[in-house]
């Protein structure tokens, strides 16, 4: 890699112990990468120092917990160093414990402690404690442009596509090391010639809902892998939620990390403008059949209609759906052999509490939990066989992770089958 | 892709048991290994992919479903799916579980990271396909500092999934 006086000066040391074995982390994935250089970010987005009860045994070195893990794990190094005050603009997206309803969550003492301490040392090296996969929806909202380092794949997927900034999928390491020197590969999603689209999905089916667009994302990310589409034809004006469950869905399914919707995102004023110097796209039809054949894919885990399990929230719900939530909720109950878990951003959280919707989903019997979600915390309520979801990404994995039953629907069908106990979910 | 369909033993009577290929490729992690191979078309999700405790493929509808790659030279297309890919074969690594090797086509960020942090001979963009190449169960020799994998033909070919 050709490197700047500044990044030699970190690589031999200059800047001390913690600079130069980041800045050795990054070479070695540049070079993996096969890339030149670094671009400079200043909004860094990750999980830095977080430990579980397997690192926790696992690293037995002495020292500070946190410089323990951060160094040996996130920046892979054979030493502990004294990880620095973090100057680079950064957040620590979703971990695994909420504070509040650790015991609701099933978590055992043990992992609330190891959580609290690792965010106590993040929060006084000053990195920003958001604790959600939608930093975008907790004040973290990089402008058009800007050239970022994110984990989290839904999140990725919205800044390029949405936001227009820049990032590729960054993982716990390297953005542990861009915190720390400011630095990330010059690659992929940071370049201009990589953002074109090469494929051309035309929707022939209207495309309203929220469960419309999720499956839509799903379908995308299974014939896409990793490459870049554009989409056209018969859908609505996607809210600022349906982005968010597309671009989940397609993340996870398949890899894409970019997508355009023509006229819609900032980077599609026109199919020229999307496509580039890609003058002949594959077309890609998505009707009727491929719709069909999508809900049937993701309700392949479900068989049996008695549900024990409501999760709604991923990606971490936006304000207008727990709205959406207490709207069909007030004033009913949920069914007694069901738990109804919503899962969000502290930040939205707290405007929920303000707002009296925390209370509504409360006195109906469920709970708005934060930082986490069923996958990432591993936790279900006890004895659960059958969830019911509305969100393609969480119904791509929670089965596989925890080994139940899903089904996947609107958010209506969802808090129907919490308020009946039944699935009840209507194909398209 | 993972849509396409699955083709098990595509190779198979194109290189009989005991032929030698030879191929060449770049070099992503540096090191020499040699193992027997785990073939995949499907790509791999890392997070919620993988059970790093055993090494075994959860994804639902993969086609090495309940495999391990520990110890093998893994062969497969590349890396989809959550940002925690790199932890969590990081994590590979650490619980003893990891592949001796790893050979794929489509670069990805994922991938590149994932086996930085694993600390095996790691290899791209080779001047054949592999996949096309190499069936699970072939001795795979890989000199991933100079670029170079050769492959011993298996004397019974292997299912991919077996």
């Amino acid at each position: 890699m050709k490197l700047t006086d500044e990044e030699k000066a970190m690589l031999d040391g200059h800047r001390g112990k913690a600079h130069q074995k980041a800045m050795e982390l990054l070479v070695r994935y540049g070079e993996a990468l096969g890339c030149e250089r670094f671009v400079d970010t200043d909004n860094v987005a990750g999980v830095p120092g977080t430990s579980n009860v397997f690192l926790e045994n696992h690293y037995k070195q002495p020292g500070d917990r946190y410089d323990v893990i951060y160094s040996l794990f996130d920046l892979d190094s054979d030493e502990v160093i004294e990880v620095p005050r973090i100057s680079v603009n950064s957040c620590h997206l979703q971990g695994g414990v909420d504070p509040e309803n650790w015991q609701t969550l099933g978590m055992r003492p043990e992992q609330l402690r190891i959580s609290q301490a690792g965010e106590a040392s993040a929060q006084s090296l000053g990195i920003k404690i958001l604790k959600t996969c939608t930093p975008y929806l907790a004040g973290n909202v990089p402008k058009k442009g800007d050239h970022c380092a994110w984990m989290e794949s839904s999140a990725v997927v919205y800044c390029n596509s949405v936001l227009g900034a820049r990032t590729n999928t960054e993982g716990r390491e390297s953005t542990s090391a861009a915190m720390i020197t400011g630095k990330i590969p010059d690659w992929g999603f940071h370049r201009d010639d990589y953002r074109f689209a090469t494929h051309r999905i035309d929707v022939q089916v209207p495309l309203e809902s929220l469960m419309d667009w999720g499956m839509l994302g799903y379908f995308v990310g299974e014939v896409m892998g990793e490459r870049i589409p554009v989409i056209t034809g018969r859908h609505s004006q996607p809210d600022l939620i349906r982005h968010k469950h597309f671009g989940a869905a397609a993340a996870s399914s398949g890899g894409v990390e970019m997508y355009h919707i023509l006229g819609v995102t900032p980077e599609a004023p026109s199919l020229e403008a999307a496509l580039g110097p890609n003058r002949k796209p594959q077309l890609i039809p998505y009707g009727k059949a491929e719709q069909r054949r999508t809900y049937e894919t993701l309700n392949a885990r479900g068989k049996d209609p008695n549900v024990d399990y409501v999760m709604l929230g991923c990606p971490h719900a936006a304000l207008e759906q727990i709205a959406e939530i207490c709207r069909l909720l007030e004033g009913k109950k949920i069914h007694s052999s069901v738990r109804l878990w919503v899962f969000t951003s502290r930040a939205v959280r707290a405007v929920s509490d303000q707002l009296g919707y925390s209370k509504v989903i409360r006195e109906a019997g469920g709970v708005v939990i934060t930082d986490t979600c069923s996958a990432i915390g591993q936790a279900l309520p006890p004895n659960t066989k059958v969830a019911a979801l509305d969100s393609a990404k969480q119904t791509h994995y929670l089965p596989a992770i925890m080994g139940i039953q899903a089904w996947f629907g609107s958010t209506a069908d969802c808090i129907n089958a919490a308020l009946t106990g039944k699935w009840n979910g209507v194909a398209p | 892709m993972s849509t396409e369909p699955v083709r098990r033993s595509l190779t198979s009577g194109l290189a009989g048991p005991g032929t030698l290929i030879r191929v060449r490729g770049r070099k992503v992690v540096g090191g020499v290994t040699e193992g027997a191979a785990l073939v995949t078309r499907d790509t791999i999700s890392g997070w919620g992919g993988v059970n790093p405790m055993n090494g075994t493929i959860i994804e639902t509808r993969h086609e090495l479903r309940g495999i391990s790659f520990k110890d093998k030279v893994l062969v497969c297309p590349g890396a989809k799916g959550s940002s925690g890919w790199s932890a969590m074969f990081h994590t590979c690594r650490l619980a003893g579980t990891a592949p001796k090797a790893v050979l794929f086509n489509e670069m990805t960020t994922k991938i590149a990271l994932g086996c930085v942090v694993m600390r095996v001979p790691s290899m791209t963009d080779f001047d054949r396909n592999p996949l096309e190449l190499i069936e699970t169960g072939d001795w795979v020799k890989v000199d991933a500092d100079n670029g170079v994998v050769e492959i011993r033909k298996a004397a019974v070919a292997a299912s991919s999934a077996s």
